[in-house]
């Protein structure tokens, strides 16, 4: 039998929008069941205090601050590098053989699991460098995880701007340092915020290529060299142990609240600087 | 002037190496794991270590069959949840709602992805779980509920990649099929599902990888018995969360098995990139 | 008379990828006066002015063969030092291209480039170069602020304070007015007349009005080749070769 089509149209928007309601559902349930299950548990006192038995009872303090040193650390060693492959690629040679097996090592690291980069980042800085479990370790790690995200959103951003500010720059007698240093990375600067934001988002909820290179130390870090454990690993210990149902949701609770003010933030980035190139 | 010649052929120098840092962290990342698991592979038979289901590492057995199979299944489950929906999504908001609704419900979407992995898991563990339990029956930690989970976590991946494939054909393709008379389905079904066949397939790939990667969700919802499923109740373990379960205490000739299954993850996504890339490409090609 | 040549072009080939956008140019710029370079579009006098400051270098498979002497040096020569030609070689480009920062920082661009840190000095410059571009009346309150508000005539006048600026001895102009309604682009015709006396322009137009008005000689270019070259009033009432005389009378073009 043949659906008239009018009717097949019906049948596929109902099907499509289904769907469509049903992703949106599913967004919305876990926001909400993770907001209102650890909502109550969230107080001033829980944002500041130190862990006691285990996170048992007490705070989180301490994994708050693992949650935000480990992934500015890693940005903080990822960027230079990203942005600066961004630079060679866009600015300082043309498409050939070089430029394409690059590209294609970074798409490639950027497919790789987040359990093998805690596998590597266990064997290579805390075992083979002897770093042990520790800030700067987790650091590497989770810098080498980002490191793609964070050169294809700059490569874009320098893509962006406009092809007429460096001939202005060239014509001024700058060189091409010069030229990329004044003019070009001035104006990607939105479009790099947006790819470190992505980054700081994805590393600050990552837990199994942390676990095993940062460790999972309670005690607020003195050192690079000290092991730190972040909120996402804190989470899921708690969880998975049995050691507070409560004090789990409250964490959560809180992460969730740091991912989604940090995915408005770069959303917001993300349109400003779409906004400025259209005019 | 002499200072200005040398200060930019420093920094050219300097980027060079800079612009090697993701290919060289790629190729240190294989060295180390294949350098930690290969010699495990060869000492145990590859026959042995791929075929046989037998994981105990107090007795020194260890076949990963079960897992590699256990992979499979939770990916393939993950795929049959998500890429209809991520697929169907992905055409209703490019194709049949205003663009303002798009606006708000895309971002909303891809919102989805940031929820960290735990999460996930814990969802699955305690809103999931006792569901199917009590439901479908089983332990109710198993491939069904890896399946669900993992299919909600990789759908904003597959939709964002189609809805990029979908917004980026011609608007005259569109047009050219409703001024023949099509409906708004019809020119969706026969002119811009075909136009952005790859990047739809890239898509699903992509997920297929992120799926197949996933660990901590895993590790919370499947249950993680070493074991080829007889039914979608049962519960599995899959060749990352046996890495992740067993990493913390594991030493010598286990730690190098742990290693060894990251040798076969690893093989498994290089090849799931090449996929993904032969299909951007054939569809960069097509244009 | 040699003396009063700034540049000579000696038998230039350019090609861009496989097209061949100008062949077997010679021509003499003479030093302090304006040479205005007139031909339809495509005819290459845009690639001509191009090759002159070595901007062309940017555009993706450019070659060029025969020799550019600026002063007696070649400078396509291997080992050319590029960055400082484009300081002697001044450009301004069709469109005018503010950077996205204040007036002060466009102007001070290229001094601070070549090194000059003293704000005083960098003062002194920036007000001199807006004067010599008819600008300094209407901005000298708003140094300081973007320099994307200005309106587009302002904007093409401060790109021309901003190649000003930095002393060069050769301005390129590059359909400078294309983009302008008349009254700012008197105001250019204004400045690049007083200009005349200190540096060698050489004036791109697709106006042959202009170039009638302003140009001390004129060039004629067709399908990357120039067809003729003499004094403007030679070239647009008596020209020897017919084409010229179909071009500046509007037969094509």
């Amino acid at each position: 039998m043949r659906i008239p089509p009018r009717y097949a149209q019906n049948i596929a928007v109902v099907l499509l929008g289904g769907a469509t309601a049903l992703a949106l559902a599913a967004l919305v349930f876990i926001i909400a069941f993770v907001m209102v299950k650890g909502m109550p548990a969230v107080n001033l006192k829980f944002l500041v205090d130190s862990p006691r038995e285990m996170g048992r009872s007490g705070g989180i303090f301490p994994a708050i601050v693992g949650s935000f040193i480990l992934p500015l650390a890693a940005i903080a060693i990822a960027l230079p590098a990203g942005v600066g492959t961004a630079v060679y690629l866009a600015e300082y040679t043309l498409e050939n053989r070089i430029t394409r097996v690059i590209r294609i090592g970074t798409d490639c690291l950027a497919g790789i699991p987040s359990i093998i980069f805690g596998l590597f980042g266990f064997i290579f800085f805390v075992t083979v460098l002897r770093m042990g479990w520790c800030i700067l370790s987790g650091a590497l790690t989770l810098a080498i995880m980002i490191l793609p995200t964070v050169i294809r959103t700059s490569e874009e951003a320098i893509k962006a701007v406009p092809r007429s500010y460096r001939e202005v720059s060239f014509s001024l007698g700058a060189t091409q340092w010069e030229t990329v240093w004044k003019v070009v990375l001035p104006n990607a600067v939105p479009g790099i915020m947006t790819g470190v934001m992505l980054s700081m988002g994805r590393s600050i909820g990552e837990t199994a290529a942390v676990i095993f290179t940062a460790g999972a130390a309670l005690r607020l870090p003195t050192s690079a060299f000290d092991s730190v454990r972040t909120m996402a690993v804190h989470f899921y210990l708690l969880a998975r142990e049995g050691i507070s149902l409560e004090n789990a949701y409250g964490t959560a609770a809180v992460l969730i609240v740091s991912i989604l003010l940090i995915n408005a933030a770069s959303y917001w980035l993300m349109h400003r600087f779409i906004s400025r190139r259209a005019r | 002037m002499v200072v200005r010649w040398i200060a930019e052929r420093a920094v050219k120098w300097v980027l060079i190496a800079l612009a090697f840092s993701a290919l060289a962290s790629l190729l240190l990342i294989a060295v180390f794991i294949f350098k930690e698991g290969v010699p495990f592979i060869v000492r145990v038979g590859l026959k042995d270590f791929l075929l046989s289901s037998e994981w105990d590492p107090q007795a020194g057995r260890f076949g990963v069959f079960a897992m590699i199979v256990a992979s499979l299944c939770v990916t393939f489950g993950a795929m049959i949840v998500g890429a209809p929906l991520g697929v169907a999504g992905a055409i209703f908001l490019n194709e049949f709602v205003s663009r303002r609704i798009t606006r708000i419900v895309k971002p909303a979407i891809e919102l989805l992805a940031g929820i960290p992995s735990v999460v996930y898991g814990f969802i699955g563990v305690v809103a999931v779980a006792p569901l199917i339990r009590e439901h479908l029956g089983g332990p109710g930690l198993s491939l069904l509920c890896a399946s669900l989970i993992l299919g909600v976590m990789v759908l904003p991946t597959i939709m964002s990649v189609a809805a990029d494939a979908i917004s980026s054909v011609p608007n005259s393709y569109r047009e050219g099929a409703l001024a023949l008379g099509a409906t708004r389905w019809q020119s969706v079904r026969m002119v811009i599902l075909k136009a952005a066949r790859s990047g739809i397939v890239a898509g699903v790939i992509l997920g297929l990888g992120r799926a197949v990667g996933e660990t901590m969700a895993v590790i919370m919802v499947a249950g993680n018995t070493v074991q080829v499923p007889g039914s979608v109740l049962d519960p599995v373990r899959t060749l990352t969360t046996n890495i992740a379960l067993e990493m913390g205490h594991a030493t010598g000739l286990h730690r190098q098995a742990l290693f060894a299954t990251g040798v076969v993850l690893f093989v498994v996504i290089m090849i799931l990139n090449a996929l993904t890339m032969a299909a951007m490409k054939r569809g960069h090609a097509g244009k | 008379m040699n003396a009063d040549v700034k540049i000579e072009v000696r038998n230039l080939d350019v090609f861009i990828g496989n097209t061949r956008a100008l062949r077997g140019v010679t021509i003499d710029v003479p030093a302090r006066s304006i040479l205005g370079i007139i031909g339809p579009a495509g005819s290459g006098k845009t690639v001509f002015l191009r090759t002159l400051n070595r901007l062309n270098d940017l555009t993706r498979g450019f070659r060029a063969t025969g020799r550019v002497l600026l002063d007696g040096a070649d400078i396509l020569a291997p080992g050319a030092d590029v960055v400082g030609i484009r300081k002697r070689v001044g450009m301004l480009f069709a469109l005018p291209v503010p950077l996205p920062m204040s007036i002060f920082d466009n102007v001070a661009f290229g001094p601070r480039l070549a090194g000059t840190r003293s704000r005083r000095t960098l003062r002194q410059i920036v007000e001199s170069s807006l004067k010599a571009a008819f600008l300094w009346e209407e901005v000298k309150d708003r140094l300081n602020t973007s320099s994307l508000r200005l309106s587009g005539g302002q904007q093409q006048r401060l790109c021309l304070a901003r190649v000003l600026a930095m002393e060069p001895e050769v301005i390129l102009l590059d359909e400078p007015c294309s983009g302008l309604d008349p009254v700012s682009t008197a105001r250019i015709e204004e400045a690049l007349a007083e200009l005349k006396a200190r540096y060698t322009i050489i004036l791109v137009t697709n106006n042959t009005k202009q170039a009638a008005r302003v140009a001390c000689n004129t060039a004629f270019f067709l399908m990357g080749e120039l067809v003729e070259v003499g004094p403007t009033s030679k070239i647009f009432i008596s020209p020897s070769d017919p084409r010229t005389n179909d071009y500046v009378i509007g037969k094509f073009g």
